[in-house]
């Protein structure tokens, strides 16, 4: 097979993909959700709902009043305790609607037929949009960017291709391999309806080749969908962000500073695709998503398919529970994962896994002297130089740091992870870029 | 209750370690020690030994007295100075002289910058350099080897190098051919039956250490492939010229320590540049001023010139050779 994949830098952490032969397993309902009303980029939503107002599954709690925010519904059905103050993934306290649970009614409007919903003839670009605006659907890859507005395309720019990120190129995270194996069907018959909603005739997924089962299915499957090509690509990080996909899919370099659009490519993830099936064929809101839950020393590393809200330590204690020798416990991703404080904290939208790491790899290792030896430079996909910019930052010198194009860094953490010195380079370039964009938009005042 | 450690990302890091890569220059430099055992008995260990323990000592010494900073001595650094030290001197330099390059590796060419990675030229080389400035009898006065399995012998026969007899007989005005039947065959040349230093003496040897260096991505291709490159075009051109008066390519290659050069110290972390371009330029200017340097220089060797002038570049073409950024200037078909 022709395996293709990007140009400048990269990296290859290893894999650890315990749970890839592991079913998705529904996780029971837990008996109490902590949803917070910003889950997403963007603005938080506004409450729509009172403390002791009784809810169904799928019914809308929040809404996303800004032009980027996202409606957020209720994963169970209950009553709502109260809405206040509770420590979040970020490790802040954030507005959380809470709801004590009480059996398992949906909303009357959700179609839970296990049958799937082929037909899209009737669907037009205007109404997919409003129904995943509606339905509250985001980015799953991590980012959380409403779909919603991720279909409008700009005023003067025109889409061409969408590209799928069926990549999963962090370690451990297995959560879109298992999607994609399980709900294929339905995940391709969202790629077809966000190719409507953007008008364009061709997507392209991207699926790295440490999946050939995914690969092989997929591609069977995509016989039967107009326009839809699956590529395998080689095996590294970080292919699944999305300019460095969009390179490896079509050869096309998004330019410094601007959005895939530019180049005529909208990025969407696997499982995005799939809820946009959900919400658009059985109209069901993005209340559940699929969680890997993982780690070398956890006794049970699986893929569960959660709703939104329950807490961490429900996932840990059914994946075995949490281990003795555990230093670290990370939302997401090892390379651009959130280490979190505590377990009691909820999933939610963008929880793509659970990390679990024994004490002794959760320390850094003592930082040395750089010794210049040029790998972070070789490893940054972006082509910067991370050694420069961290020092840059570290001396306050954020002028130079802008002209050394800080701001395109989009903190992979390959140059982190390379550095033999230990360097913690990730740090002082985010600190730095956090500085420049202070000082950007402080110019355009 | 059991707290949880919190960092930023990326939360799993790559195993390898400062110590780690110089511990691998040290396995991959063991090939030429064992040439050079092998050709020059107990005064290559001796040379090899005492290298080593003075640097160390004198980076321990430095750093514990003057900079009063943490010990590095544990990141392998000194040890791979020590043996470039070693591999660039003959196997009967009096050992207070070694001593004192050694102080001058150390204590002048890293410590004083700071320590490692702060140092602008390759310390072994410039240890060598000053050497070879201050003890000009002493360092060019190169015993012939003399293979281990013959017995141990003590007599001190010296010769000349390779390229010193070939200086010696053009500046005599002898032609390449007149001089050749006196210059060490190919084969000789590359398992390191001549005159020179401890370390340059076998290419076979020197290039099978830089192959594990590369397979374990120590050092990168680019300084390597364009230095030997530059050398290779620079001669070739001058040979097809004047083939009386320029010795063909190949026999630059194989002597003079140039493999030494290329593969162990044009490589060199920190005095050398950090973008993939930067290297390639970096190899290209040390290989023009090699051949420059052993064309028409007063030495007849040039590479730890070479090396160190464009040391001193280093920080210009970081400067000017920035690698390509994704997204900058793009055409996109």
């Amino acid at each position: 097979m022709n395996l293709k994949t990007f140009k400048i830098g990269g990296v290859h952490p290893e894999e650890n993909k315990l749970s890839a032969d592991k079913e998705i397993e529904v996780f029971p309902v837990p008996k109490k959700v902590y949803i917070p009303i910003s889950q997403n980029l963007g603005a938080p939503s506004k409450p729509v709902v009172n403390k002791k107002d009784q809810v169904k599954a799928g019914q809308l709690i929040a809404k996303g009043e800004a032009f980027i925010s996202a409606n957020v519904h209720s994963s169970v059905a209950g009553t709502v305790s109260k809405i206040d103050k509770v420590i979040d993934q970020s490790g802040y306290k954030r507005d959380t609607i809470i709801i004590d649970v009480d059996g398992d009614e949906w909303d009357e409007s959700i179609d839970r037929s296990e049958e799937i919903n082929r037909d899209i003839t009737h669907l037009e670009p205007d109404s997919i949009i409003k129904k995943l605006g509606e339905k509250g659907i985001v980015g799953l890859g991590g980012a959380t960017f409403p779909s919603h507005v991720k279909l409008m395309v700009p005023e003067g720019k025109t889409a061409e291709t969408l590209i799928i990120n069926g990549v999963e190129c962090e370690p451990y995270l297995t959560a879109d391999h298992r999607l994609m194996m399980e709900k294929g069907e339905e995940m391709l018959i969202g790629v077809s309806i966000l190719m409507k909603g953007l008008k364009v005739d061709k997507a392209y997924i991207g699926i790295e080749s440490n999946k050939p089962d995914a690969i092989a299915h997929i591609s069977n499957l995509a016989q039967k969908f107009k326009g839809i090509e699956v590529y395998g690509l080689k095996v590294k990080y970080p292919q699944g962000a999305e300019k460095q996909l969009i390179k490896a899919l079509t050869g096309r370099e998004v330019p410094s500073g601007k959005l895939p659009i530019e180049v005529g490519c909208v990025v969407n993830n696997v499982g995005t695709a799939f809820s946009v099936y959900e919400a658009v064929q059985k109209n069901k809101p993005l209340m559940e998503r699929v969680v890997t839950v993982t780690g070398k020393e956890l006794p049970k590393p699986s893929n569960f398919l959660v709703r939104i809200g329950t807490p961490v330590s429900e996932l840990v204690e059914k994946a075995g529970g949490l281990p003795e020798s555990t230093g670290k416990v990370v939302s997401g991703g090892p390379m651009m994962g959130k280490a979190l404080t505590s377990l009691e904290v909820p999933v939610i939208k963008g929880t793509s896994g659970i990390l679990v790491f024994p004490a002794r790899v959760s320390k850094r290792v003592p930082m040395q002297h750089c010794i210049r030896c040029g790998k972070c430079v070789t490893a940054c996909p972006m082509g910067l130089e991370p050694y420069l910019l961290s020092q840059l930052a570290q001396k306050e010198r954020y002028e130079g740091a802008e002209d050394e194009r800080i701001m395109d860094c989009m903190e992979c953490g390959s140059c982190h992870f390379t550095c033999p010195s230990g360097r913690p380079l990730l740090d002082y370039i985010r600190l730095g870029k956090n500085k420049v964009g202070q000082m950007i938009r402080n110019r355009g005042k | 209750m059991n707290l949880f450690t919190v960092s930023g990302s990326p939360h799993v890091h790559e195993d390898r370690s400062v110590r780690n890569l110089m511990l691998g220059v040290v396995l991959a430099m063991v090939p030429a020690i064992l040439v050079s055992v092998y050709f020059f008995g107990l005064g290559a260990i001796r040379v090899i030994l005492i290298s080593v323990a003075a640097c160390l000592l004198f980076e321990y010494l430095i750093q514990k007295y003057v900079m009063k900073t943490g010990p590095t001595i544990n990141d392998g650094s000194a040890i791979v100075t020590g043996v470039l030290l070693a591999f660039n001197v003959p196997s009967n330099l009096p050992i207070w002289i070694l001593i004192i390059g050694a102080f001058v590796s150390i204590g002048i060419a890293k410590m004083s910058f700071g320590g490692i990675g702060k140092n602008v030229f390759n310390p072994a080389l410039v240890g060598r350099v000053f050497l070879l400035i201050s003890f000009p009898v002493q360092m060019t006065s190169w015993p012939k080897p003399q293979p281990i399995t013959a017995g141990f012998v003590t007599d001190t026969v010296t010769g000349p190098t390779p390229l010193g007899i070939l200086k010696e007989g053009l500046d005599a005005g002898k032609t390449v051919s007149q001089i050749e039947p006196e210059l060490p065959s190919y084969v000789e040349a590359l398992i390191g039956n001549h005159g020179g230093s401890l370390g340059e003496m076998s290419a076979i040897a020197l290039v099978l250490g830089a192959i594990y260096m590369l397979a374990r991505r120590i050092i990168s291709w680019h300084i390597p492939t364009a230095y030997l490159g530059s050398v290779l075009i620079f001669s070739g051109i001058f040979w097809m010229i004047d083939p009386t008066h320029y010795v063909d390519p190949l026999f630059h290659l194989v002597t003079g320590g140039l493999m030494l050069g290329v593969f162990y110290m044009a490589t060199d972390y920190t005095s050398t540049p950090m973008s993939a371009k930067g290297m390639l330029v970096f190899g290209a200017g040390a290989g023009l001023l090699t051949m420059i340097i052993r064309f028409w220089g007063a030495y007849p060797e040039g590479v730890s010139f070479a090396i160190l002038i464009m040391n001193a570049f280093t920080p210009l073409i970081n400067r000017a050779f920035k690698p390509k950024r994704f997204g900058e200037d793009v055409k996109n078909g």
